[in-house]
């Protein structure tokens, strides 16, 4: 259950941080492109969260300590930039590890099995985004950069142990870099040398732990379900 | 899936629940979908339908879950069930050839055969549904719904949905 719980909170704050684009895009097949991602996370974290329990409760009526989200993917959305090195991120340790998952035999496979070709097309997003703007104007190219070495340092808990998730995190963890590398050499950026993990911190999401702005992000999401309890469209 | 051990009921239940358009893409449906994974009498007016997403976040298979529910109650059966299957997952190959047609004359690109396991596809061509030009570019991997990609057309320069390979 902690694995189901641990990657269905992935995918529902994912999910919701993607959602914030909505109106606010530069452009509207990105608006378009954005949402559509959210809705397929939204998917991955309904199931997901189903394993554990119900979904409504788990997603609406938890305190932040309760989320086992990775810290990644509850960090601002930032420039678009900033969205894109998430989404670069993400998107390639998602779809590794969907991909592991998927060809094992446990309760995940499948979803996993169904969710891996959906997040082929995130992954392909990112990537394309990740070379533009890399290898674009000097702004973008500075901006790109300065999202990546931002970020980087809430890459490392992706390959910490979970309990109940049962795959290799040393073939995840050079795949994922040889995949990252490759994309972000392409892009005319440069691989973070900085630690991939917060000196500073006591243990991450994972754990409960949670950056600051994700309790203002859970009091947008969950106010409307907590102040009218039960409501429906 | 149809089975050996099918009944003739069962077939009939089958076909109606097949019929129902798919709520998105009326043109199509749910058989033509593919999406329509069994149908199961439990017991007298007792029914299981099985059905499979296309996207794992596709508000669609709400409605239709809806639509087959009010079909077959129509049709007499007191007690229907939806089930939603993950696995094995839909392809966009589990799309029959008179689906894939109706795409096209919809105006909407059919998928290329050969669903994708791996990296996407970014250089095969997608003919246009309006001109059948094979001159066509992408604009974007994302469109109106989460199973489509949004393309135009340089010859005749006309933007078109792709319902994408999954």
């Amino acid at each position: 259950m902690t694995a189901a719980l641990a990657l269905g909170d992935d995918a529902l704050v994912l999910s919701h941080r993607l959602g914030e684009w909505a109106g606010h895009a530069p452009v509207l097949e990105e608006e378009v492109a954005l949402a559509n991602i959210a809705l397929d996370l939204l998917g991955q974290a309904r199931t997901l969260l189903s394993l554990v329990g119900d979904e409504d409760e788990l997603a609406y009526l938890r305190e932040e300590r309760a989320f086992r989200n990775l810290q990644l993917v509850e960090q601002p959305n930032g420039d678009f930039a900033h969205t894109i090195a998430r989404q670069l991120y993400f998107s390639t340790y998602q779809r590794l590890l969907y991909g592991q998952l998927a060809a094992g035999d446990g309760e995940l496979t499948g979803l996993a099995a169904k969710a891996v070709k959906e997040v082929a097309y995130h992954q392909d997003h990112a990537e394309q985004w990740t070379l533009r703007l890399g290898d674009g104007t000097a702004e973008s190219h500075e901006r790109m950069q300065r999202a990546c070495d931002a970020l980087w340092r809430f890459t490392g808990e992706m390959f910490q142990p979970v309990e109940g998730l049962d795959v290799d995190r040393e073939a995840l963890r050079s795949a994922w870099l040889e995949s990252v590398t490759t994309v972000l050499k392409r892009a005319t950026l440069t691989v973070p040398d900085t630690a991939d993990t917060g000196a500073w911190s006591a243990g991450a999401g994972r754990q409960g732990l949670h950056t600051e702005s994700f309790g203002r992000m859970l009091a947008e999401m969950q106010h409307l379900h907590r102040s009218h309890p039960g409501a429906s469209w | 899936m149809v089975t050996g051990t099918e009944t003739a009921l069962e077939a009939e239940l089958r076909r109606l629940a097949g019929s129902v358009p798919d709520p998105e893409l009326p043109v199509l449906s749910l058989e033509e979908l593919g999406v329509l994974r069994g149908v199961q009498i439990l017991g007298p007016g007792r029914v299981e339908v099985e059905l499979t997403p296309t996207y794992t976040g596709c508000p669609a298979i709400e409605a239709m879950a809806a639509d087959i529910e009010r079909v077959l109650h129509e049709h007499g059966v007191a007690e229907v069930s939806v089930v939603k299957v993950l696995s094995p997952a839909w392809s966009t190959d589990d799309i029959t050839a008179d689906g894939r047609r109706k795409l096209a004359e919809f105006g909407i690109a059919p998928p290329r055969p050969g669903a994708v396991d791996g990296p996407v596809p970014l250089t095969l061509t997608v003919r246009c549904p309006h001109c059948g030009s094979t001159d066509t570019e992408l604009l974007s991997r994302f469109s109106s719904t989460a199973c489509k990609a949004l393309r135009r057309c340089a010859a005749c320069r006309e933007p078109f949905d792709h319902f994408k390979e999954l």
